[in-house]
Formats: structure tokens, sequence, C-alpha cells
């Protein structure tokens, strides 16, 4: 069927959209990154320390240590979801990661024969490729993430639960099994490749810390996922209009499960990480890290609702969060406001973005 | 174009559907030919949405045949039915407001241009298409703009250039100008009219007379799931068409 080519549209009648009124300057994300940037210059004039070398590099790494799970969650998040058991996966995974090290590691345990065997002398001695130990514990850590979010997705996608009580019941599962396995003792990393485990979770590259490095990465290759891949636009569809998305003929159960899976591994990953610098991977770790989460990438823009999200967005919430806590530490105040700062200002965020959408 | 010399491009013969002991629907025979626009109409409950359902593959009928041009057809499911060529615009259930226009009608099927083992979204493709249909359509709508920021005909024409991109030959509207401004109705009938031109056949189903006077070639009424009339437009009136709706004329 051939289609005559009609003259090109004109716009008699609709006004065009003006580039301030689009894209993230007309987003929560713009004027939270506005604030951030008024809150860092007076930051500057309050204490003088907290421009230097040695305090950014703190409050890159801090805020590193919430924000690969934050990106995580805002796939959940931009899909009308909500994952409330990333804190207990943090912990969950890092015992993981460090029990397998260490067992792998000592000669006479499960299937460590593979990896060392104990010399003569009574030392133990690498069986394989050095790395290799670090390589199939981490594996092993984002695995169980990796479960625990395919029974996320499919309890949500396929059962229909709603996402808050599944994720509150894998919450306190995936932290009760964190006790289970280390009877409540935690876990160490441990074994020759140890250092290796340092280096690569609380080491730093010319200066800048390495798990900045990660999250840098990340962010960028989710950036590309969203806005140039038709998974990330199924994402964004799904939570703007469920029905339609499923009317269009999108897997919504797929996308479904696959945001729920992502979410777990990035915050297994940060468990990981945070492990690494913890030097341990005590079984209360990131215990109600999801509230810090989870109110970094609403403050940076998420809406719960669904639809509208970003890493640019998670990242600046997870800053913002971060250069208030650092503030309040420099002006010496006491960090039980801290958390009720945090309070105030997602309902802050919240509240002006509902003006804003009000008067345009 | 003469009915008698083109092959249906929908042909219903004897159409039944039971939901248990209700009778939805009974003995329907209906034809639709290509570039041809047919006002569905009958009181709630009278089986219209069943219709449109078995057609558009969500239901399978109880009795009865569905040809679609000139072949027996058998839906098990509605992408079976979108796969030959039948689109529904569903009123507001089928727009997605936080994307563009252009994502919008491109929704599910996107183009893509593939960079080794990574295939990513061709926006320019996407927007310069979804700017050519709008143009067919004659409606000024930016493929970049947000859906939320639309207005009633703007939506409208985009979930009807969704229809478009698969060169559907079946269109079908579950009350397309229920809910929009008088302005947006004209545009919505305008946008039937070129669906119209490019030979592609439109159910319009619609509770509003006056619609189904302004752009429809023939009307039906349905009442009690049964076919009561079936009449060249300008044969008929709307005084007739309301007694056929209310049960004051039994059939015409
Ligand atoms: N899924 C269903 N299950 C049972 N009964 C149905 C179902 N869908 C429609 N019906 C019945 O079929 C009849 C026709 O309904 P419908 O096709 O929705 O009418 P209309 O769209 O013309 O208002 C009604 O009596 C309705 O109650
Ligand atoms: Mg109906």
């Amino acid at each position: 069927m051939a289609m005559p080519m009609e003259s090109p549209i004109t716009f008699s009648n609709v006004g065009k959209i003006r580039w301030w009124q689009r894209g993230i300057f007309a987003s929560q994300t713009g004027y939270v990154l506005l604030a951030l940037a008024v809150l860092l210059v007076i930051m500057h004039f309050a204490s003088p320390y907290f421009f230097t070398e040695g305090n950014m590099q703190n409050v890159a790494k801090n805020f590193s240590f919430i924000a690969i799970a934050t990106l995580g969650v805002t796939f959940v998040i931009i899909t009308g979801g909500i994952d409330l058991s990333v804190g207990s996966m943090m912990c969950f995974s890092a015992m993981i990661t460090s029990m397998v090290m260490t067992e792998l590691s000592t000669p006479g345990g499960l299937g460590a024969s593979l990896f060392v065997h104990m010399a003569a002398d009574g030392k133990t001695v690498l069986a394989n490729v050095p790395g290799l130990i670090l390589l199939v514990s981490i594996l092993a850590g984002l695995g169980v993430a990796l479960i625990a979010g395919l029974v996320n997705g499919f309890c949500i996608a396929v059962l229909g639960l709603s996402p808050f009580v599944t994720t509150l019941g894998m919450l306190s599962i995936v932290r009760g099994l964190g006790y289970v396995v280390s009877n409540g003792r935690g876990s160490f990393p441990g074994g020759p490749d140890a250092d290796y485990f340092y280096a690569l979770t609380s080491g730093d590259v010319l200066g800048v810390p390495v798990p900045f490095i990660y999250l840098m990465i990340l962010a960028l290759t989710m950036a590309v996922v969203l806005h140039h891949t038709s998974f990330g636009r199924h994402v964004f569809a799904l939570g703007g209009n469920e029905k339609a998305a499923e009317l269009t003929g999108i897997p919504v159960v797929r996308v479904k499960i696959e945001v729920y899976v992502i979410c777990a591994l990035a915050a297994g990953l940060q468990g990981i990480i945070i492990s690494g610098w913890l030097g341990s991977a005590p079984a209360n770790m990131a215990t109600s890290y999801e509230l810090n989460v989870i109110a970094a990438a609403v403050i940076g823009g998420a809406n719960l609702a669904g639809g509208i999200g970003g890493p640019l967005g998670a990242i600046v919430g997870c800053v913002l969060l971060e250069v208030i806590r650092n503030g309040l530490v420099l002006a010496q105040v006491s960090s039980y406001w801290q958390q009720t700062l945090v309070g105030v200002i997602i309902i802050l965020a919240v509240l002006v973005d509902r003006i804003r959408s009000r008067m345009t | 174009m003469t009915k008698a010399d083109a092959t249906p491009v929908l042909e219903l013969t004897g159409i039944g559907k039971e939901f248990g002991a209700i009778r939805a629907l009974h003995d329907v025979d209906l034809q639709v030919f290509p570039g041809e626009v047919v006002g569905l109409m009958g009181d709630n409950g009278a089986g219209k949405s069943t219709l449109v359902k078995i057609i558009a593959g969500n239901f399978r009928p109880s009795h009865g045949e569905i040809r679609f041009a000139g072949s027996a057809v058998h839906f098990n499911r509605p992408v079976d039915a979108r796969a030959v060529g039948i689109e529904v615009v569903y009123q507001d259930l089928a727009l997605s407001d936080n994307l563009t226009a252009a994502a919008n009608v491109f929704l599910g099927r996107e183009l893509k241009r593939r960079f080794g083992p990574i295939a990513l979204l061709d926006h320019k493709s996407m927007a310069a298409r979804a700017l050519e249909l709008f143009g067919e359509l004659r409606s000024e709508t930016r493929p970049d703009d947000l859906v939320k920021q639309m207005s009633g005909g703007q939506r409208q024409a985009v979930a009807i250039a969704r229809t478009r991109l698969s060169n559907a030959r079946l269109v079908m509207m579950d009350e397309p100008t229920a809910a929009i401004s008088v302005r947006q109705v004209e545009q919505v009938l305008g946008l039937i009219h070129r669906l119209k031109e490019q030979g592609v056949a439109v159910m319009l189903i619609s509770h509003r007379m006056p619609d189904v006077f302004a752009v429809c070639d023939r009307v039906v009424v349905m009442r009690r799931g049964e076919k009561r009339a079936d009449k060249p437009i300008h044969e008929t009136s709307p005084e007739e068409v309301t007694a056929l709706i209310t049960g004051a004329k039994e059939a015409a």
C-alpha cells in the first residue's frame, strides 16, 4: 500500500516546548543538583577543610558505598516497584564472598583441594593461578544475589505479589540466612587472595578510590541502557503505564524480573565492596541501608509512582546525603541529627517537586 | 469504491459468544470493506465490546467463522490478530505518559542499530518515521514531545500512528471521542478520514450520534447481542438509529 507523502507539517498552534521546560531543567534531579552546588559553595566558606583532597576522597568513597546499590534500586523504582531487601542483600553477598574465600583457602576446607594444598613444611600453597579464589568467591556472592533477585522478581511479576511485601519478606529472609550461615558471627575475607580483595575494594588508582571508579563505569552503562536500548525504554514504559506496556506487547514479566535481578546484583556488589573496606562482613552489616538507598534515589528525583529516574539523580541524591553528613561532622554537630535531617530533606525534595509540577 | 467489486477485509458469519449462561452475541453476520468506515452502535451490554474483542483476538467465538481478507482465521491471542493487520486503538490505555510521542509509536517494536553485539535505539529514524506518520495524519504533533504534555487529539494521533506502523488493514477504535473537547473531536474524525483515504477499514465504536453520522459510511446497530440494523448512513437518520438502539424499533 503506497502512502502519499503529505507536505511537511506546520506547527501553527502547538507551541514548541522550550529547552528550560524539558529534560533535566524541568526535573527534580535538576534542581537538587542546583541545591547541591549551593550547598558545596556554603560548605567551602563554612569550613576550610571541606575542599581539601583528603576530605574530598573521603566524601567520594563514602557516597560510592551506597551509590551502586542506589543505581540498582533506581531501575526498580522506575518500573514503579520497590526493593526493601537491598540492605540485607549487601550483607549476605559480602558474607558469602568472604566465607567462600576463606573456605577455599583453607586446606581441608570444602572444595579447597582444587585451589590450595598443604606443602611439606605446613604452609598453604596455591594450587592454581593467583586470583582464582577471589574470582570464584565474588561469583558466589553475586550468585546468591542473583537467586534472591530471581525469587523477588518471580513473586512480583509471575505470582503478582506486591513488591513492598515481597521484598520486605526477602529483607528478613536474607538477613536471617546471614545469621544462620555464620552462626551470627559474620565472616572475614581470608587466604592468599585477601590482599587482592582489599586492593580491588578499598584501594585507589592515582588517588581516586576504586569504588568511585566502579560507580562511574556502572552509572555510564546504566545511562546507555536506560536511554539507548529497548530494555531501558520498556523499563520506563512499564513505570509510565503498565497496562499500555502489556497491550503493546512488551514482555512485562521478563522486564520486571530483570530489574529485580539487576537491583539484587547491584546490592550484592555494593556489599562486597563495603566488606573490603570494613575488613569483615559482620552479620549486622548494612542494617537499614535500604532506607538510605531509597532515600537517595528519591531525593535525586526517582519517582516512587514509577516512570521517572536515572543514574545522575541516583548519584546526586547520594552525594547530597553524604555532603550533608560530612558537613555535620565538620561542624561537630551530633551525628544523631543527621538522620533527622535526611528525613526533612526527603520530604522537602518531593514537596518542591510537587509545587513545581503544579506551576507548569 | 463500490462494495460489489471488492473482497471484504473482514467477514463474520454466524458469530456467537456465550459466557456461561449469558448469551453475549448471537448469530452476527458482518462485512467490512477496505476504506470503509463502519459505526458500531448499541446500548450498554449490547455486545459491542465482546464483538471487538473477538475480532481483536481477546476472546474465541463460541460459534461462527471469521474471515480476514478472504481467508479463515483463528486468533488465540491479540498478537495473532495484530500479525494479520488488525489494530485496536484503546482509548486511554495504550500510551505511556512519561515517554515521547515517537517512543510511544514504536513501543515494543523499536528500530535499532547494531554495534557489534549490542543493539542501540535508532532515535533519529524513529523520530523521522513518526513525524512522517503524524504528517500523513495531518496532526501537529512533535515526535520528541512527551505524551504527558499533549492534548487529547494529539494523544489519539499518537495511538492511531501506532496502527500505521504495521500497515494495519482494519483499525477498530473504542470510544475515541468520549473524553475529549469539541475541537479535538474534529481532529480525531479528521484522523479517521486519513485512514479511510489510505484504504484502511475502520470500525468506530461510539455513543455519539453526531460523530457516527459525520464520518461513517455505514452504521451497524446491536441490541441484546444481535445485529438489528446494518444500513448505509444516507439511508437512515439519527432518529431511526436511536429507535433501534433503545428497542423502540425492532429492526431495520
Ligand atoms: N468476560 C465476560 N464474562 C461474562 N459476561 C460477559 C463478559 N464480557 C461481556 N459479558 C456480557 O456480555 C454482554 C455484552 O457485553 P458487552 O459486549 O460488554 O456490551 P457493550 O460493549 O455493547 O456494552 C453483557 O451482558 C455482559 O455482561
Ligand atoms: Mg462496552
